[in-house]
């Protein structure tokens, strides 16, 4: 007997790609809002149950669509892992929406302001079909119509800008969705299976036997760089900075928060469903990914202390901690994955509420998006300055936040036993400079946005800011919930990070 | 190896290595060329390069398309060749298409505001008239 809360994944699925053609009929901006606000409760809620349901039983479990049996039909599956992470996506793209409303209205035309919830209806339902898929070449699709989707809100705010970052971001999220889908292919043409539950048992008795060894080193390359170009692993992070920081508050604080996350949550899938850790990091694959994270943390922080641009100075560090989520997976261990997984999490809440606070400050500024005109924006508006200084010292690693349980359960994970002395030292190396780094960059804009005095004019003496600024109140609500999660994270990381170990287990 | 071998090895993977060549071909289009309208060409390349190595993988030498067209006969398997490649290869070809639009359809706004199709010159430009 199918118990009930196993159709959930599959509702979830269902719902945000219901509301995203229901949509479609709706041409008043504020209904398209209130519709995915809705789904997004909707879909937390029921992935929350999800998890909470998996996780009390320790079990996993597989929903098969359309009743097909295995070989032949399209699964789904779901862990407390992946119910969880599939909460705090709908959770973050909630905040998003309503840390974003004001900046929404400003940049979007009122008729093409439900053409916007479409697109973050159809990422919605991407987003959970990564989260839940079981099956390769249904991945691949997803990635593909969560490519589609994430450009399209990169470029809602229709400037010259915003288009000629959207393209750069699309030819390189399709030339790693190309290698992906090579990969695959490959994988496809050696095994003849395309399930992870099949894959699994035949890529085990490869590496018994050691047949296809090259192939199966290339084909695992292939699909683990496919997955890091999609998500901004340095060195092919260049789309990122421009993608990010030039978009609308809400999409930056989505694309940054969430869809990076999407890819690096099916490579997760891969590197513990199809392969091992193990396999992974015999292959030679692991230590690649590691190498890149630890340059990623490095090169991002620098960039973001040239970075004169408040919002692009978030997305460099953006590329720096995806760098910390490689570190944690190129260990290919249990506790790295755990690590990685906690750091999705963490950035997931973090960056978002950065953004957000970002685009209240520069609202409060008179539209200015350097730092320099930033100065004295807390005082003006005193809600988004505490979001933005929270968040900016999570991402120093400030003990009691979540940027610090990162920092720790990786070092923790890399000063395990069994992992070579060469990437304990590179890992705990790369976490030294990249704090040390992230307060360069943040203590600073911190000191800057509360400091007192009168507002910075512009080149001509002209005066950007006009009188007080009032925050609406979804952007209060957003930011007050994101900053007490980050808190919350850091303060009570230890239940979360149980749950996290038994759930990786079951992956 | 003698060069004989290495001829007849790539004859009987003849598929497989026109693909890849394709492949590296469109790869090196889409991050070498500095024109947009080439970019998108270049991605059409990569993509039937995988539809080729797909197809051929389900492909087998005189064997028949899986549709049984008089229902009298009885079906063996090893009359056919397998479907399934080829199912993959339609979505993936329905995902390219809709890409291959999206990619023109950015070109045209980019060349309709800036008047090239160089990314390079375009970005300068996005550039001044951000600053």
């Amino acid at each position: 007997m199918r118990l009930f809360y196993e159709n959930y994944p599959f509702f979830c699925v269902f719902i945000s790609l219901l509301c995203g053609i229901l949509t479609t009929l709706i041409h008043d901006g504020k209904k398209a809002r209130a519709l995915t606000l809705a789904m997004l409760a909707v879909c937390a809620v029921l992935n929350g149950v999800v998890c909470f349901s998996t996780a009390a039983r320790g079990v996993s479990f597989t929903y098969s669509m359309g009743a097909f049996p295995a070989p032949w039909g399209n699964e789904l599956r779901s862990g407390p892992v992946e119910a969880l992470l599939a909460t705090v996506f709908c959770l973050v793209m909630g905040f998003s929406l309503l840390g974003g409303e004001a900046d929404l209205k400003e940049d979007i035309l009122p008729e093409k302001q439900n053409l916007y919830y479409i697109m973050m209806d159809l990422l919605a339902a991407s987003l959970f079909a990564l989260c839940f898929t079981n099956d390769m070449f249904t991945g691949y699709v997803f990635i593909e119509i969560n490519t589609i989707a994430a450009c399209s809100i990169v470029m809602a705010k229709d400037s010259g800008q915003t288009i000629v970052a959207t393209i750069r971001y699309l030819m390189m999220s399709l030339v790693g969705s190309g290698v992906f889908l090579f990969g695959v292919s490959m994988l496809y043409t050696i095994t003849g299976h395309l399930l992870m539950p099949s894959l699994f048992p035949a890529v085990t008795r490869l590496f018994r036997t050691g047949a296809y060894q090259y192939p199966l080193a290339v084909l695992a390359g292939m699909m683990c760089v496919g997955l890091a170009v999609k998500s901004a692993l340095f060195p092919f992070h260049t789309w990122l900075p421009t993608a990010h920081g030039s978009a609308t508050t809400a999409s930056s604080a989505v694309l940054s928060g969430v869809v990076l996350k999407g890819y690096i949550i099916l490579l997760i899938k891969v590197m513990c469903r199809v392969f091992t850790p193990e396999e992974i990091g015999s292959l030679g694959v692991g230590s690649v990914l590691l190498v890149l994270g630890a340059c990623a943390m490095i090169y991002g922080s620098i960039w973001a202390v040239r970075e004169p641009h408040a919002k692009r100075m978030i997305a460099y560090s953006s590329v720096a901690q995806v760098g910390y989520i490689y570190l944690g997976l190129g260990l290919c261990t249990t506790a790295g994955m755990a690590a990685a997984i906690f750091q999705i999490i963490a950035h997931a809440f973090t960056k978002p509420l950065l953004f957000v606070s970002t685009g209240g400050l520069i609202d409060a500024s008179g539209h200015q998006k350097k730092l320099y005109y930033l100065r004295g924006a807390g005082r003006r508006c005193p809600m988004a300055g505490v979001g933005f200084t929270v968040g900016g010292l999570s991402m120093v690693g400030l003990p009691l936040l979540a940027g610090f349980v990162t920092k720790l359960v990786l070092g923790r994970a890399a000063l395990a036993e069994g992992i070579p002395s060469w990437q304990m030292i590179l890992s705990l190396t790369a976490i030294a400079i990249s704090s040390l780094l992230n307060a360069w960059y943040y203590l600073p804009a911190i000191l800057q946005i509360w400091k007192g005095g009168e507002a910075p004019a512009g080149p001509g003496g002209e005066a950007y800011v006009h009188g007080p600024y009032e925050a609406c109140l979804s952007f209060r609500i957003a930011v007050v919930c994101m900053s007490v999660v980050v808190v919350l994270l850091g303060c009570f990381a230890q239940p979360l990070m149980e749950l996290i170990t038994r759930g990786v287990a079951l992956l | 190896m003698d060069i004989n071998a290495i001829l007849q090895m790539l004859h009987a993977n003849r598929f497989e290595a026109a693909s890849v060549i394709l492949f590296v071909v469109g790869l090196g289009g889409m991050l070498f060329n500095r024109s947009l309208f080439k970019k998108v060409v270049s991605m059409g390349f990569m993509d039937s390069a995988i539809f080729l190595f797909l197809t051929s993988a389900g492909y087998v030498e005189g064997r028949l398309a899986p549709i049984i067209a008089d229902p009298a006969v009885t079906a063996t398997m090893e009359v056919y060749s397998h479907p399934l490649p080829a199912g993959l290869v339609l979505t993936g070809i329905v995902v390219s298409v809709s890409f291959t639009a999206f990619g023109l359809a950015l070109t045209q706004r980019l060349y309709k505001k800036y008047h090239s199709l160089n990314i390079d010159e375009i970005m300068m430009q996005a550039q001044k008239s951000e600053d």
